[in-house]
C-alpha cells in the first residue's frame, strides 16, 4: 500500500508542471490568505509586545482607585509623598526614595509619511527618571532640565513624528519645547513619548494634580508590602499595579481586536480560497481522469489514489501558506507602524512575525487544502473507470 | 487446455434515468487458455462491455464470470483490483501511459504492486521492453515515441508481470495499417511463442484475422464464431 501511495502521489507531484496554471490558483490564493493572517497577526504580536513589554517586575504604578489607564486618573500633589513613603520603595544613595509623580497629557504631531496630525503622549517626570527607568538611555543629547521647556524624544517617535530631530523646537500650548535628547527604552511603549520636566508640564498645561505615581521597589517581592501599605491607607483611594500587569491590560483590548480581525479576514479569505483549492483540484481530478482511471484497471487501490490527491492539494497548500508567510514576513517584519493606544496617543510598534504565527499560518493553509482536496479526492476514488478509459 | 474465461448467463443492465438498457443478454461464452480471440460487432452490440466484464473492470447483473478459476462477479472492489493486477494485462485504445514517466517508468507500474524489488523490477521492466524492441527506448517519455512506439510500451505494460490474460480493447484503432499490423504481429508472436491468452475488441476485420478465433456480437448477444 505504502509504495503503491508513494508512487502514484510522486507521478501526481510530477505532473503539476504540465498544470502549472491551475495549480498557481490554490499556491497565490492560499498565500494571500495567510500573507493577511500573519501580517495582522504580526500587528497585534507587535503592539502587545511593545506594550506588555513595557515595565519591569519591581518597579509599581499607582492610579487614583479605579483607573483604566493613566489618562483617567489623577493623584493629589499630597499623596506623592505619602506613596513615595510606603515600604519597599528603593532609595538612592542620598536616601531619597526612587520614584516620581507623573503626568500624561497628548499634543498633536505631525507625522512623517502622511503630514496628518496624530496624537503623541508628552510625559510628565521628574528628575529621577533615570534611576527610576535605566531602562531609558539616553542615544543623543542630554536630559531635560527642570522649570524650562526642553524634552526627550524616543526613538520611536523620533521615526514616526516630524521636527523631532535634536535641536528642533516643537510648539503647543503657545510656547516652544526644545528637543534636547533621543533616548530609546527598547523598544516599549515609552518609545513613542516626549517627556519633560513634570511641574514644566504642569505649569503649561495649567494642571495641579499627577495623574499617576511610578515607584522602584527594593525588588519584585516588595511590591505586596507596597501594596497593602498604600490599599490600606484611609487617606489614599488608589489602585496599585506591577508594570508589566498595568501595560498588558492596555493592549489586551487592541490585541484582541486585531486578534479577531486577523481571524475574521483570514477567515472570510480562506473561504475565497478554498473554493479556487476546491475548483483547481476538481480540474486536477479531471484532466488525469484516464491515468486514475488506466491505475485502477492495472489493480492500484481507490486509497492512494484518494491520498495523492490530498498530497497534492495538502502541497500545494503548503508553498502557499510559505509563500505568504515569506512575503509577510520580507515586507512587513519589523516595520515600524503606530496606532491609538490606551492613553488615547500614538504607540509606535513594530511588525513581528514570529515563528507561532508562521506555524498559525501554515495550520491555516493546510486546513484550507485539506478541505479543498476532501472533495475531488472522493470524486477520484468514485471515478468510472470504464468510462474513463474511453476518454481521450 | 482447459478454460480460463467462462460466462455463464451473463446479463448487463445499465439504468439511464427510468430507462434501463439491457446491453447483454443471457450470455454464454468460453475461452481456452493460450487461444488469441478477436471480439467483433458494430458499436453498441456490447463487445467492450463483455471485455470489460471479462477483464474485471465491471460487473455483470446476472450471471457468473470465471475468469482463471475465480468467481470474479464475487469479489470485492479491493479483491478485485488485486485480481486484476495479478491476472490481467490490459493494452487500450489510446495506450494510456502515464506522460510524466518514462517507458521504463511506464512499464514498471503494474510491478509496484508486487513484491520484487526495486532492482528485479527494473530489470522485468527492461526484459518485457526487449520483448516488445523497444529497450533502446527505455528512457523515452511517451511524448517522444511515436504512436505505435506506445502502443509497444503499453504492451510490455501488460506483459511484464506476466498476467494470465492480455485483455486489448481496439489495441490498434488510433495506429496506422502498417504500425498496426506490428502490433498484432506482436500480440500474435505473444501468444504463439509466450503462450499469452489474448482477447481483442476490434472494429477491423483484417485486425481479426491476425486471432485463432473470430467472435461476432450483435444487440448484446453473440451471433456467431468462426475459427482462423
Amino acid at each position: 500500500m505504502l509504495k503503491q501511495t508513494l508512487a502514484v502521489t510522486l507521478m501526481n507531484l510530477r505532473a503539476i508542471p504540465q498544470r502549472l496554471g491551475t495549480s498557481s490558483v490554490i499556491v497565490i490564493g492560499i498565500a494571500g490568505v495567510v500573507a493577511v493572517l500573519v501580517s495582522v497577526l504580526a500587528m497585534a504580536t507587535g503592539f502587545h509586545q511593545t506594550v506588555a513589554n513595557s515595565g519591569r517586575d519591581d518597579r509599581a504604578i499607582v492610579l487614583r482607585g479605579g483607573s483604566q489607564a493613566e489618562v483617567n486618573s489623577s493623584i493629589a500633589r499630597d499623596n506623592l509623598l505619602t506613596i513615595l513613603d510606603a515600604p519597599g520603595v528603593r532609595k538612592d544613595a542620598a536616601g531619597r526614595p526612587i520614584g516620581c509623580g507623573e503626568i500624561v497629557t497628548i499634543v498633536n504631531l505631525p507625522k512623517i509619511d502622511d503630514g496628518n496630525l496624530s496624537n503623541v503622549t508628552l510625559r510628565g517626570s521628574c528628575g529621577q527618571l533615570a534611576a527610576l527607568r535605566p531602562e531609558l538611555k539616553l542615544i543623543e543629547g542630554r536630559l531635560f532640565e527642570p522649570a524650562v521647556r526642553e524634552l526627550i524624544v524616543g526613538a520611536g517617535a523620533a521615526q514616526q513624528f516630524r521636527g523631532v530631530t535634536l535641536g528642533s523646537r516643537i510648539s503647543f500650548r503657545d510656547s516652544d519645547w526644545t528637543v534636547v535628547g533621543i533616548f530609546s527604552s527598547g523598544g516599549d511603549a515609552h518609545d513613542s513619548e516626549l517627556i519633560a520636566d513634570v511641574d514644566t508640564v504642569q505649569s503649561a498645561f495649567r494642571r495641579s494634580l499627577y495623574q499617576s505615581v511610578t515607584a522602584l521597589l527594593d525588588a519584585p517581592s516588595s511590591f505586596a508590602a507596597f501594596k497593602d501599605a498604600l490599599t490600606t491607607n484611609p487617606t489614599l483611594t488608589v489602585d496599585v499595579k506591577r508594570e508589566p500587569e498595568y501595560y498588558a491590560e492596555q493592549s489586551k483590548q487592541l490585541t484582541k481586536l486585531l486578534n479577531f480581525i486577523a481571524y475574521f479576514v483570514g477567515g472570510i479569505m480562506a473561504i475565497g480560497a478554498m473554493f479556487g483549492a476546491l475548483n483547481t483540484m476538481y480540474s486536477a481530478v479531471s484532466s488525469r481522469a484516464r491515468e486514475i482511471a488506466t491505475l485502477r484497471a492495472i489493480g492500484f487501490g481507490a486509497v492512494p489514489v484518494v491520498i495523492s490527491v490530498f498530497a497534492e492539494a495538502l502541497l500545494l497548500a503548503l508553498l502557499g501558506g510559505a509563500l505568504g508567510a515569506a512575503l509577510a514576513w520580507l515586507f512587513f517584519n519589523g516595520n515600524a507602524v503606530s496606532t491609538l493606544g490606551a492613553n488615547f496617543s500614538q504607540v509606535v510598534f513594530r511588525l513581528t512575525v514570529t515563528p507561532g504565527i508562521v506555524v498559525s499560518g501554515l495550520w491555516l493553509a493546510l486546513f484550507i487544502g485539506l478541505l479543498g482536496g476532501l472533495f475531488p479526492a472522493v470524486r477520484a476514488a468514485r471515478l468510472p473507470v470504464v468510462d474513463a478509459l474511453r476518454a481521450q | 487446455m482447459g478454460n480460463i474465461v467462462s460466462l455463464r448467463k451473463v446479463a448487463k443492465r445499465y439504468t439511464r434515468g427510468k430507462e434501463v438498457v439491457e446491453v447483454l443478454h443471457s450470455l454464454d461464452l468460453d475461452i481456452a487458455e493460450g487461444d488469441f480471440v478477436a471480439l467483433m460487432g458494430p458499436s453498441g452490440s456490447g463487445k467492450t462491455t463483455l471485455l470489460n466484464l471479462i477483464g474485471g473492470l465491471d460487473r455483470p447483473t446476472e450471471g457468473e464470470v470465471i475468469v482463471a478459476g475465480e468467481h470474479i462477479d464475487r469479489l470485492s472492489g479491493a479483491a478485485l483490483a488485486r485480481w486484476r493486477a495479478r491476472h490481467v494485462g490490459f493494452v487500450f485504445q489510446f495506450y494510456n501511459l502515464m506522460p510524466m514517466l518514462s517507458a521504463q517508468g511506464n512499464v514498471e507500474l503494474p510491478l509496484l504492486l508486487t513484491r520484487l524489488s526495486a532492482a528485479q523490477r527494473r530489470a522485468n521492466a527492461l526484459t518485457a521492453l526487449t520483448i516488445v524492441g523497444l529497450a533502446d527506448r527505455a528512457r523515452h517519455k511517451p511524448s517522444e515515441l511515436s504512436g505505435g512506439q506506445q502502443q509497444r510500451v503499453a504492451i510490455a505494460r501488460a506483459l511484464v508481470a506476466d498476467p494470465t490474460l492480455l485483455v486489448c480493447d481496439e489495441p490498434t484503432g488510433d495506429l496506422d495499417r502498417r504500425t498496426a499490423d506490428e502490433i498484432l504481429g506482436l500480440l500474435q508472436v505473444l501468444n504463439r511463442e509466450h503462450g499469452k491468452t489474448v482477447i481483442m475488441v476490434t472494429h477491423d476485420p483484417k485486425a481479426a484475422e491476425y486471432a485463432r478465433r473470430q467472435l461476432h456480437m450483435d444487440k448484446g448477444a453473440l451471433v456467431d464464431g468462426q475459427v482462423s
